[in-house]
């Protein structure tokens, strides 16, 4: 019988790109150190605090090539209290920069959501820049896994 | 290690702050030797509400064996705490007489002697004499019955009537709400179908449609019982698309949500609940953490890791209830709610003794009008067996091993991987093995046995990601089944190692070499979540062998070394 490695994998769709990607070193695989610099460069230097940004992932991706990723952000959206961006990075993607939402008080609120590409399990990061200068920051691991053998 | 001192201090608490706790009953009638219809189902008057709890049936309507894990190990902050205690350990937690009705119930000590003596467990018939003897005890107003789903999927029968047999009895127990798991696996139109017949309320307040993002399902719903307002959260499976085939419900995106429960929870206080109930098939450890974060829930019926518990497991306040699987037990839950909270609570699992409890006579009926056409070939002998034959366990099972030397021959592979799902009835020594009892073991929409050339480095990929589903030390992170089964390999397990190290000493067992990260494998397996994988179906591939080896004896596994 003929079958392709693809199609008789037990363990998912995903595993596929899972095992190519995962588990085989990419030249261009950018490292927790790099979405660091990025964090950095996009406040200014200064260390971001948690609090006022929720960032929200699923804990285990259904799809990895596809993986829903909202954020929202504490703010009056009027006067001093005002969100001017937000950055959200994917610190174990070739290239980690995912997306920079900007704001004004036009907005209304501080909210966004966009699928993003997930190459491995990883931390999903987003920094949101406040129009008074402070930064607040949101952490989330999301796993990429092969599945298949639950229940 | 959690002992039983600083548990029944852990109860008394709660029990100081919300009144009677049942702490002490369990183990006087654990302690008897013989049980009557009466002990089983005699209840004191408690309260005025009473939530009925069911779930992890597997489509099993009649009387079975059911073998309860040996291992069931925790890790991280959950380590030796129920449900990761089992055996004698799990006996003298619970203060149970080794031996005893309960013994058998609910641990896998001595149990093929203790089969023989207490007999099978479960059938869909008897728990309708507990329901309705529930029901008229407690006030039919007063009651809820709620199913925690994997309840449509699991036998030869279910699986030919793609769920039917299952909606027609269970409604006659007239449910008043229920969620999911493996009822998705009939594929999104079928379940649609099924949904939309049924006379109650299918809850998921964590399916989305995956392309708007937004609800799929009816999320929760408020009812009135004995003027007790009772919200039903609905929590599906989270990792459904992920543990099965995605391809078969494209459009429906689960996940945990625990944002999502926060909101309902306050919409359903907001809208004057005097009680939330959590319809739960997260799983025990994800439950546990779920009630330690969000606020507001009084009760977790909690399922799909197939624990039974004999008490509550009480977490900030909040009840998680582990109700077994197979239909083996129910949990009867009676609340005492006044001034818009619960002031104290009386809790029973009550095991379904086959041979104790009285079968409704007319539930029989209706599961004999289901199972007539098929009655034939589900009898039909295919083989005998001398050995126990069970799958409930971390790591291997008899009837897993069963499965994978039947792959590695029939398929002529060098390696073979049985999925390590927690349904799966028992066989005791003596037993002939019918169509219906192999059935009970794989059946299922996906059955396609597969074989492909795998390296050993892909093999080692593949387990260390089973491994961490498991025992990811972030219950949000862990899928609920047991490890993967292999055949035709050993290795060893540190489960408390991280991603990527726990497994090493790979090992093909027929050479007694080390598995060659480089080089290929003949591997056979079955139930991928692939689209248009092929093979024949898992149960013809088991039939075959067994025409050739009708007579099974099974030597205990010894091919996994387990580090914990």
């Amino acid at each position: 019988m003929t079958m392709t490695r693809r199609q008789a994998l037990g363990f998912g769709a995903a595993a596929a790109a899972f095992a190519v990607t995962g588990f085989r070193a990419l030249p261009a695989m950018a490292s927790a150190e790099d979405a660091d610099k990025m964090v950095m460069d996009f406040t200014g230097g200064k260390a971001p605090e948690s609090g006022k940004i929720m960032l929200n992932t699923p804990e285990i991706a259904e799809n990895g090539n596809t993986v829903p990723v909202s954020v929202e952000v504490e703010s009056a959206m009027e006067g001093d209290d005002l969100v001017d961006s937000v950055l959200i990075l994917a610190d174990g993607n070739p290239n980690p920069a995912v997306a920079t939402f900007h704001f004004t008080a036009m907005s209304g609120s501080a909210a966004a959501t966009t699928r993003i590409r997930l190459a491995k399990t990883q931390n999903v990061i987003a920094v949101a820049k406040m129009k008074d200068g402070s930064v607040y920051m949101d952490k989330k691991q999301v796993k990429v896994t092969i599945g298949g053998c639950g229940g | 290690m959690l002992t039983r001192r600083d548990f029944l201090m852990a109860t008394a608490a709660l029990s100081a702050i919300t009144g009677p706790a049942l702490v002490g009953n369990w183990s006087r009638a654990a302690a008897q030797q013989a049980l009557t219809e009466e002990d089983l189902l005699a209840t004191k008057d408690f309260g005025n509400v009473t939530l009925v709890h069911i779930t992890d049936i597997h489509a099993q309507m009649k009387p079975l064996y059911f073998r309860e894990p040996s291992i069931n190990l925790g890790v991280g902050e959950v380590k030796g705490k129920p449900p990761h205690v089992t055996g004698a350990d799990f006996l003298k937690l619970y203060n149970i007489e080794p031996g005893s009705p309960h013994a058998y119930a609910l641990t896998s000590e001595d149990f093929v002697a203790l089969a023989n003596t207490y007999g099978k467990m479960g059938g869909l018939d008897r728990v309708s004499t507990v329901i309705k003897r529930i029901r008229a005890d407690r006030g039919d107003d007063n009651v809820l019955l709620l199913d925690g789903g994997d309840t449509w999927q699991g036998s030869y029968t279910a699986q030919q009537t793609a769920g039917q047999d299952m909606v027609e009895v269970m409604n006659a127990l007239q449910p008043d709400a229920m969620t999911g798991h493996w009822e998705f696996t009939y594929g999104a139109d079928r379940v649609k179908e099924l949904v939309e017949s049924l006379p109650f309320s299918f809850l998921g307040g964590n399916i989305y449609d995956a392309e708007w993002n937004e609800p799929a399902f009816e999320a929760w719903k408020m009812y009135d019982k004995g003027g007790v307002k009772v919200a039903v959260i609905g929590q599906a499976f989270p990792y459904t698309p992920i543990a099965n085939p995605r391809w078969m419900f494209p459009n429906w995106s689960f996940g945990i949500r625990e944002e999502d429960v926060v909101k309902n929870v306050e919409e359903a206080r907001s809208e004057g609940a005097d009680v939330v109930v959590l319809l739960s098939h997260n799983g025990f450890d994800v439950d546990r953490k779920l009630a330690s974060r969000v606020q507001g829930i009084d009760v977790i019926l909690t399922g799909h890791t197939h624990d039974a518990l004999p008490e509550p497991v009480i977490v900030d306040g909040t009840l998680v209830i582990a109700s077994g699987s197979n239909a083996k037990f129910v949990s009867q839950v009676d609340l005492d709610v006044r001034d818009g909270k619960v002031q104290g609570y009386q809790y029973r699992l009550i095991p379904i003794f086959s041979d104790v409890i009285t079968p409704d006579a007319e539930m029989t009926a209706l599961i004999d009008k289901v199972r007539a056409p098929y009655e034939k070939e589900l009898g039909r002998v295919i083989g005998h067996t001398s050995s126990l034959l069970y799958r409930r366990g971390n790591f291997n099972g008899t009837f897993d091993d069963l499965f994978c030397q039947a792959l590695l021959e029939e398929r002529e592979a060098d390696i073979s991987l049985s999925p390590g799902f927690r349904w799966g009835t028992s066989l005791v020594p003596g037993q002939d093995i019918t169509v219906e009892d192999l059935h009970n073991a794989c059946a299922m929409t996906y059955p396609s046995a597969y074989r492909s050339m795998m390296s050993g480095k892909m093999l080692k990929d593949i387990i260390e990601d089973v491994a961490d589903n498991l025992f990811n030390t972030d219950p949000y992170y862990q899928q609920g089944g047991d490890m993967v089964r292999i055949g035709g390999m050993g290795y060893t397990i540190d489960v408390n190692a991280a991603m990527g190290s726990r497994i090493s000493g790979m090992t093909l067992l027929k050479t007694g070499e080390a598995i060659d990260p480089a080089r290929e494998y003949a591997v056979a397996g079955w139930a991928s979540v692939n689209e248009a994988t092929e093979g024949p179906a898992i149960w013809d591939v088991v039939e075959g062998y067994l025409a050739k080896h009708p007579e099974v004896a099974i030597e205990e596994n010894r091919s996994v070394v387990v580090k914990a």
